[in-house]
């Protein structure tokens, strides 16, 4: 009896911090659908501002599906070889280049973008491109793509799938692209749609970063909550969730699969 | 050994990003901040109060929400590890889908549960009268820097808590000790690592929270607040660049203290 007094209260609050968590979501999503959302639902429903939305701000949202897949295929080319060459070597300069590659997790935004627009923001013609937002991005995501690489790396044996192919005359780049990356395809899937949600939804980098021509969901975002009504605002934040919804039930569902076949 | 060394090349394209887009960048700020006048911004945020106390708030704030988020993701986490029950996999869904939330999306969130027109106001409304606004103030930075900082702490406690060694629980219960016995003496320890690296992760991600406190607005000076107001109004770019080292290095601290104690680095959003 005792037992279970514990176990409810336990759960009213979990269920409360869930609440917590959940409730503004749903909030934002029936305002971003209300005809008005300071008469509430009866006064109808509507996708007349997630047309507003689409007019005013459809620039955005496509500039940032260009950069999270940029960002994307820039990590695949650049982290999965960095994520190998850490795996095999153990150095000082390997131990190094981790701290190196890991130190742009710890450091915020806010001190990356202004580094940034001190080297190179007087060459404006990359200052105004969507590659300076891009540069910054990989930046950010690139230590996520190396460590969910690198920590599938470390749970195989690759040297002997290595040195198998190796004895029947596979060459280096034939073992790397034919044995260690399809190895390590459940990190560089993980890595893919870790760096799709982060460049996505990256906003403390982007918005010292942008210009006004250049301007992605999250800053538009900021610039809609800053200028806009309730009603606009949370229409585009159904969008956004709209986008970032289905890479965080993918990688929730490629988390739990390990798992269930162990 | 040429053949050996053929994998060496495989590190050229992440050396190459890493040292024109941020070591040549770091190492810019560290220079643009001693540059002027032998770094005297350095000493400016020592002596000026207001730079002090942008870094003091900023300090004191993140301190409490990451001790608040620590106590509330316990409590969570150890009744989701402990019980199973029918819908636990969707609260744990719905516990870490707010993990990569950027941090402006948290701040509307906050407006939307504690604004003018939120929640909290019609509740308020109702039960007293008034309008319960705490959206613009310190109080809505706390409930926005609780939000992004509890799916973290709540799945690393959940981690930790799996581990557990359920023998210990037993011989404890079996020698007679009692529920609050139990968690002090046998669970806490235990759970101790994961706390101290979530603890730190949490307290990192609130001190450089930019997003959050930029859509609410509040007149509380954060400290990226105050690295952007210096940046863009007052186009004081040594003292931004001082600044942002300063909390660079603060978050890279907490970070470098979390892998000590073997957790890993969530996203940092906020």
């Amino acid at each position: 009896m005792k037992k279970g007094m514990y176990f409810y209260l336990q759960l009213a609050f979990t269920l409360l911090v869930c609440a917590f968590l959940i409730v503004p979501i749903f909030m934002s999503i029936t305002a971003g659908l209300t005809n008005n959302y300071f008469v509430g639902v009866k006064s109808g429903l509507t996708l007349r501002w997630v047309e507003q939305v689409w007019t005013l701000y459809s620039d955005t949202i496509w500039l940032t599906m260009e950069i999270a897949l940029v960002t994307t295929l820039v990590n695949l080319c650049v982290g999965v070889p960095c994520a190998y060459y850490l795996a095999r070597t153990r150095s000082k300069l390997s131990a190094f280049l981790d701290e190196c590659l890991t130190l742009p997790i710890a450091i915020p935004g806010m001190a990356i973008a202004l580094g940034l627009i001190s080297v190179y923001g007087g060459i404006s013609e990359f200052r105004m491109s969507w590659l300076f937002i891009l540069v910054g991005h990989v930046i950010f995501t690139l230590p996520f793509m190396v460590k969910s690489v690198l920590a599938v790396l470390q749970s195989i044996n690759f040297r002997v799938l290595e040195e198998g192919a190796a004895s029947l005359g596979a060459s280096f780049w034939q073992r790397f692209f034919h044995v260690i990356v399809p190895n390590c395809k459940t990190g560089i899937v993980s890595g893919i749609l870790m760096t799709l949600t982060l460049s996505a939804g990256e906003f403390n980098l982007t918005w010292m970063l942008h210009t006004p021509l250049t301007k992605t969901l999250p800053v538009g975002l900021a610039d809609s909550y800053a200028s806009m009504r309730l009603e606009v605002s949370s229409a585009y934040t159904l969008i956004f969730l709209g986008m970032i919804l289905p890479l965080l039930i993918a990688a929730q569902w490629l988390n739990r699969k390990p798992k269930r076949t162990a | 050994m040429k053949k050996n060394r053929q994998y060496s090349l495989l590190i050229i394209p992440a050396l190459i990003v890493s040292l024109a887009f941020f070591l040549l960048p770091m190492a810019k700020l560290v220079w643009l901040s001693l540059a002027e006048q032998h770094g005297i911004s350095y000493w400016y945020i020592l002596t000026k109060p207001m730079y002090l106390k942008s870094l003091w708030s900023t300090f004191l704030l993140s301190a409490v929400v990451t001790i608040a988020s620590l106590v509330i993701a316990t409590i969570v986490g150890l009744f989701l590890t402990r019980y199973e029950f029918k819908g636990k996999s969707v609260l744990v869904a719905m516990l870490s889908f707010p993990l990569v939330f950027p941090g402006v999306v948290i701040g509307f969130f906050v407006i939307m549960l504690a604004g003018r027109q939120g929640l909290f106001a019609e509740l308020g409304l109702a039960l007293t009268g008034e309008r319960w606004t705490l959206a613009y103030s310190i109080s809505g930075l706390f409930i926005g820097y609780l939000y992004f900082s509890i799916p973290r702490v709540v799945l690393t406690v959940m981690g930790a808590a799996e581990k557990l060694d359920h023998n210990l629980i037993e011989a404890g219960r079996s020698l007679g000790a009692n529920r609050w016995q139990l968690l002090r003496d046998v669970t806490l320890p235990a759970l101790t690592p994961g706390l101290i690296s979530s603890g730190s992760i949490c307290f990192a991600t609130s001190m450089g929270a930019f997003g959050t406190a930029f859509t609410l607005a509040t007149n509380l000076n954060v400290l990226p607040m105050t690295i952007y107001t210096e940046f863009t109004l007052n186009a004081n770019f040594a003292m931004a660049a001082a600044l942002s080292l300063i909390l660079g290095f603060i978050t890279w601290l907490c970070l470098t203290i979390a892998r000590r104690q073997g957790g890993s680095s969530l996203g940092m959003g906020g």
